[in-house]
């Protein structure tokens, strides 16, 4: 749950910083020291742990320093299917989530832009699901989708559901989940960049007689690109960590696990800290592989 | 300007996934009335036993005073680093820039189980024992980040000669920033402390990988679920939702009637 700061903003104006002295030191180094001891040196603590060797006492759960390499062959050769399922269930469910919520931040950022009162209860609306916890909404879907729900009755009396099909624990149901959890993630930034969409543009492009499809693809989808980029990244990234949506007690089963399930299994339940590890360096080391690539070739560099 | 297409097939679209988004809301709502005896699935009748005996379930009301302490001190905490990063960020030319943007943008690009593990194994490392001392630095630690995006943008936007003019006045340095700059960056502070609060309060994944045995609500949902989430929860969730909700629509109707007189200026 995270990522609503980078949604709309005030224009920020191009201030160019002045001042220097010492106060800036004073002002910067709590939080950092902060960040650095307990964000940065974790990631080491993380990458340390992944090369860790079990205890020669042989106690569950006890582990001694080492260079233990191995471990990342056997989380990559044990959990390959998990892997792969979290980045295609990511890849998918950014590209469903993105065809959504495009027409509600073009909606909100260009059709109701002059309605301030409007576009408020619209940006409210959209920001609602946050206000309700994230399992609680999850879990109602799962409700919704059991087996004997009235939804599923309704759809197997019509005959549109065989009789002894199901919904959850299926692919389907998890991307469905995930989808949902996220359109707000989605909306947010791209309703940032329509929001400062100039018009006269679009104008202009229909004065030289492009038709509105041409001016869609050429003027408004190109300006929108940096709310588009930051919106996937956000949608992307936090999905191919979770293990909520795909948890069999709430939309997954076994067979729809994701990196996030074995992590958790492994690191808090068998306490196999150095193979939830090794998944954990591999995730974080393939997103910033992907974000540093993408954010490269879509010419975006501050992000920020 | 033309929208011929667009002219009813958007508006239709729009309120169909705004109904479509608010489905679970309504559901959690709705089973919060449930007459239910252990598990709320099926719907087994009205009542208000549930929004009135709400902590008869006591470990939810426990779960929620937990999440209410974590998201206040973590809040307080990170508001105050943060709003001090945002300002040296905006104000102040000084060597390592870039290194402190990467620092700053890369808890924001990274997967929350990462966090979670990490924070978790080295508290295993220092021999540090879990619990809600643990579970607020690591809050503290993930909604920094957003607090200072959140306080940078208003900065941004602050006038410095409102504060020269303070020191053309001979107001010194604590003045200048008590008097001038804070009370214009609180907008901008107080959005920041409730992103912050609101997060914090619904975090779930390194919650769960820093609380060893205490639960917050989140936590306490998750594990719920193998059994049944009781109706309570959806209690809590319902109230914690209108309350939001009410704070963002003052805040909505505020700032939209200030719009207005501009754009009818």
């Amino acid at each position: 749950m995270a990522f609503v700061a980078l949604g709309p903003q005030a224009p920020v104006a191009s201030q160019k910083p002045t001042k220097t002295g010492r106060v800036a030191l004073y002002l910067l180094l709590p939080g950092l020291f902060y960040l650095g001891l307990f964000f940065l040196t974790p990631l080491f603590s993380l990458i340390l742990t992944s090369l860790k060797a079990p205890s020669a006492t042989g106690v569950i759960g006890r582990y001694d320093v080492a260079l233990e390499i191995g471990n990342y062959g056997y989380a990559l050769g044990q959990y390959a299917p998990q892997i792969f399922r979290s980045f295609s269930f990511a890849l998918i469910a950014t590209v469903i989530a993105l065809a959504v919520s495009y027409p509600i931040a073009y909606f909100i950022g260009v059709t109701a832009r002059n309605r301030p009162l409007l576009k408020g209860m619209l940006l409210t609306l959209v920001i609602a699901p946050f206000f309700i916890s994230m399992l609680l909404r999850t879990f109602a879907w799962k409700q919704i989708f059991s087996n004997d729900s009235w939804l599923l009755n309704t759809l197997k009396d019509v005959g549109l559901m065989g009789a002894d099909s199901y919904i959850i624990g299926t692919d389907f149901a998890v991307i469905f989940g995930l989808v949902y959890n996220f359109i707000p993630f989605m909306t947010l930034p791209i309703y940032a960049s329509l929001d400062r969409l100039d018009l006269r543009l679009v104008e202009a492009g229909q004065d030289l007689y492009a038709n509105s499809v041409t001016t869609f693809r050429k003027i408004t989808f190109p300006l929108s690109l940096p709310g588009v980029i930051s919106g996937t990244l956000l949608t992307f990234i936090p999905i191919s960590g979770d293990y909520v949506v795909a948890s069999r007690d709430f939309l997954g089963s076994t067979d729809t696990a994701m990196i996030g399930n074995v992590v958790e299994a492994n690191f808090l339940r068998i306490q196999d800290y150095p193979t939830a590890s090794a998944l954990s360096v591999l995730l974080m080391a393939a997103i910033v592989i992907l974000v540093s690539a993408y954010v490269r070739r879509s010419g975006t560099e501050d992000l920020l | 300007m033309k929208l011929s297409l667009g002219k009813y097939l958007l508006p239709t679209y729009v309120a169909l996934t705004f109904a479509f988004l608010a489905i679970p809301i309504i559901y959690t709502f709705v089973f919060s009335f449930n007459d239910s005896i252990k598990s709320n699935i099926i719907w087994r009748g009205f009542t208000l036993d549930n929004w009135l005996d709400v902590c008869n379930q006591q470990e939810v009301c426990d779960a929620f005073g937990n999440s209410v302490i974590v998201a206040v001190s973590a809040t307080v905490v990170a508001t105050i680093l943060g709003t001090m990063i945002a300002i040296a960020l905006v104000r102040y030319r000084f060597r390592f820039r870039s290194a402190t943007n990467l620092l700053l943008f890369l808890p924001l690009a990274t997967p929350e189980v990462v966090m979670g593990a990490g924070l978790a194994a080295q508290f295993l490392d220092f021999g540090w024992q879990k619990g809600l001392p643990t579970v607020i630095i690591a809050h503290t630690m993930f909604t920094l980040s957003f607090v200072v995006v959140t306080v940078k943008a208003r900065v941004a936007t602050l006038d410095p000669a409102l504060e020269e003019a303070g020191r053309d006045l001979y107001a010194n340095a604590a003045q200048v920033f008590w008097r001038i700059t804070f009370p214009l960056l609180l907008p901008g502070i107080l959005a920041a402390a409730m992103l912050a609060f609101a997060l914090s309060f619904d975090d779930f994944i390194i919650t769960q990988f820093n609380s060893g045995a205490v639960d917050t609500f989140p936590k306490f949902v998750y594990t719920a679920a193998a059994r049944g989430i009781p109706a309570e929860a959806n209690v809590i969730g319902s109230f914690v939702f209108l309350v939001a909700i009410a704070i963002v629509l003052v805040v909505q109707i505020r700032s939209s009637r200030k719009q207005k007189k501009l754009i009818t200026k």
